[in-house]
């Protein structure tokens, strides 16, 4: 048998494992999954209320037509959408380090004969597919509710796009799990904080070069601006793998490494927490 | 010259090579020590008060021949845990080898881990799962061929007194006991040649540490598997172990077979003094109250 395909069904322990846990877990996932609706909607009505918004003592006509409203409605869908996608397969990836302390398995994990980079794959694809079905439900929540016209959009252009993005944030995961790693106790937070940037800095509610410097400026560094606009313009303006294959090849690029490079930060820390003890505590 | 150990078939990648002359263990002068106080944000805040040392492991050495039940013997803080988290590569010695069939665990972490497993004092589990789920996750990991897992989970699990509806149910509600019990299945279940087992009967009833101690004796026995058992409980180590080493503040106070180790202070025309007597002779003090001045520090 080669080492890869060793490798690879160990790998699977991981995503049998987060499996058996979202199982197990019902309860939660089902408010988790409310919660995010409940979010995404109240994202999306920010679009429906503009008009009422801008008019409030009613002496002005409609700001915007009821095509600029649809338009706006998919662009703060897309961005609420692709975000929680993203930010789930983040959370999924840096949060597998505060789970196992949580659960107290971290050292039974980390004294098991596999890679760390067949851990990462492991958990990493467990995010992919988790993230794209959560977020296929809130979208079917979205249209639903709000009768999106999505008859333009290209979606196998927009889900190529996404996909390739999902790389560089499985990066920037594994670097942001090296904090619950070195940082027991605040460890998680840390990572919250990352989120928090990205959001800030990625263009999810505003076109990201429409933003303030030096946001406008940080925007340029964040690979989930590319993934946001890049479905943006699959969704709501229907451009193909012709018009998007710059974004697409860049975003596996920037994949190729960021995961590496996660990989590579992740090592320094584990090897850090063996010499410190720091596997031991837990938070 | 080499040889190959485990089991090949239902060990998918598990084939360790390793030398046939090496020793099981050998642990040559390690010392372990860890920092206690301000971290470097409280140094940037201010709080410019120095870090305390605290010396787990002490220039420790020994070596464990292959099929030998090895027990380290001590009180709770004494660094008993963190001699085994250094066997099991979890740690890393400041100074001096650990050596596991010749490999340095340092060196050759990811062959030392085919030939390991540990029990540790708490049963580390993902509470919701059932023990069937746990021990599953287990399996894929050490690359245990799943069929023959699930088989082998119900027979240890059984012979360790689980019943059979307690195997798929969710382990938050299973005792401590019971837990430590899958603890061990988890460990046998991938047939480790080197079982570090750190106070894996702490919380047990007596029943079910004489079932404990004869599975682990069996592991011996039927895989040839050396053990190296961390205890503070005497009689546990005088029954099960082949050779202990008696450790205290990080270092070996003294290293031999029981019966050698009771004659070691034993008066002359007296009878042979229990393991508690050799304790207390060697570092004058009780076990119990060994215990209570580290959980005071």
């Amino acid at each position: 048998m080669t080492l890869a395909v060793t490798e690879l069904k160990a790998s699977y322990a991981f995503v049998e494992r987060n499996i058996n846990l979202v199982k197990r877990y019902w309860g939660w996932e089902l408010v988790w999954m409310l919660y995010t609706i409940a979010n995404s909607l109240a994202v999306v009505l920010i679009a429906t209320g503009t008009n009422s918004a801008l008019n409030r003592d009613g002496s002005g006509g409609a700001v915007l037509s009821d095509a600029d409203i649809d338009r706006f409605v998919i662009f703060l869908a897309l961005g609420a959408l692709v975000w929680h996608y993203l930010a789930v397969v983040f959370q999924t990836v840096s949060e597998m380090i505060s789970w196992e302390r949580w659960e107290g398995t971290i050292e039974y994990t980390f004294m098991a004969p596999v890679r760390r980079g067949t851990h990462m794959v492991g958990t990493a694809a467990f995010s992919l597919v988790y993230g794209f079905l959560h977020t296929a439900v809130v979208l079917v929540i979205i249209v639903l509710v709000f009768d999106v016209d999505v008859s333009n959009a290209n979606f196998a252009a927009g889900a190529a796009v996404l996909i390739a993005g999902s790389l560089s944030l499985i990066g920037i995961g594994i670097m942001g799990a090296v904090l619950p790693l070195l940082y027991p106790e605040r460890g998680v937070e840390m990572t919250h904080v990352i989120q928090a940037a990205l959001v800030l800095i990625s263009g999810v509610y505003i076109t990201a070069s429409e933003m303030p410097e030096p946001l406008a400026t940080m925007s340029i560094f964040s690979p989930a601006t590319y993934v946001i606009e890049g479905m943006r313009s699959a969704i709501i303006d229907g451009e193909g793998f012709i018009d998007l294959w710059p974004t697409i090849v860049g975003l596996i690029a920037s994949g190729f490494v960021m995961i590496p490079f996660g990989v590579w930060v992740f090592s320094i820390g584990e090897r850090y927490a063996k010499r410190t003890g720091r596997l031991k505590r837990s938070g | 010259m080499t040889a190959v150990l485990a089991e090949p078939e239902q060990f998918q990648g598990l084939r360790i090579e390793v030398d046939p002359q090496a020793l099981a263990l050998e642990v040559e002068s390690v010392t372990k020590v860890f920092r206690q106080g301000p971290g470097v944000i409280n140094w940037l805040r201010g709080n410019r008060k120095e870090r305390k040392r605290v010396v787990a492991v002490d220039n420790i050495s020994f070596q464990v021949t292959r099929g030998e039940i090895f027990g380290v013997l001590g009180p709770n803080g004494t660094g008993k845990s963190t001699l085994i988290r250094l066997m099991s590569t979890l740690l890393m010695p400041d100074t001096g080898h650990v050596r596991v069939f010749g490999l340095d665990v340092e060196q050759d972490e990811a062959r030392v881990k085919r030939l390991i497993n540990r029990v540790s004092v708490e049963a580390s589990f993902f509470k919701k799962l059932s023990p069937m789920e746990n021990l599953m996750y287990g399996a894929r990991l050490y690359g245990v061929e799943p069929t023959y897992a699930r088989r082998k989970v119900v027979e240890i699990l059984t012979r360790l007194g689980l019943e059979d509806r307690s195997i798929t149910t969710s382990m938050e509600d299973m005792s401590r006991g019971m837990q430590q019990k899958v603890a061990i299945a988890r460990a046998f279940l991938t047939a480790p040649v080197l079982l570090l087992l750190d106070e894996p009967t702490t919380g047990l009833d007596p029943h079910s540490k004489r079932e404990v101690q004869a599975a682990v004796r069996e592991l011996r026995d039927t895989h040839e598997a050396t053990v190296v058992l961390t205890t503070h409980d005497m009689t546990e180590a005088d029954e099960l172990c082949d050779r202990i080493a008696i450790v205290d503040k990080g270092r070996v106070v003294a290293l031999d077979t029981p019966p050698a180790l009771k004659e070691l202070v034993r008066t002359p025309g007296e009878a042979l003094p229990t393991l508690e007597d050799v304790f207390l002779r060697l570092t004058g003090k009780k076990l119990e109250e060994a215990d209570m001045e580290a959980q005071a520090k």
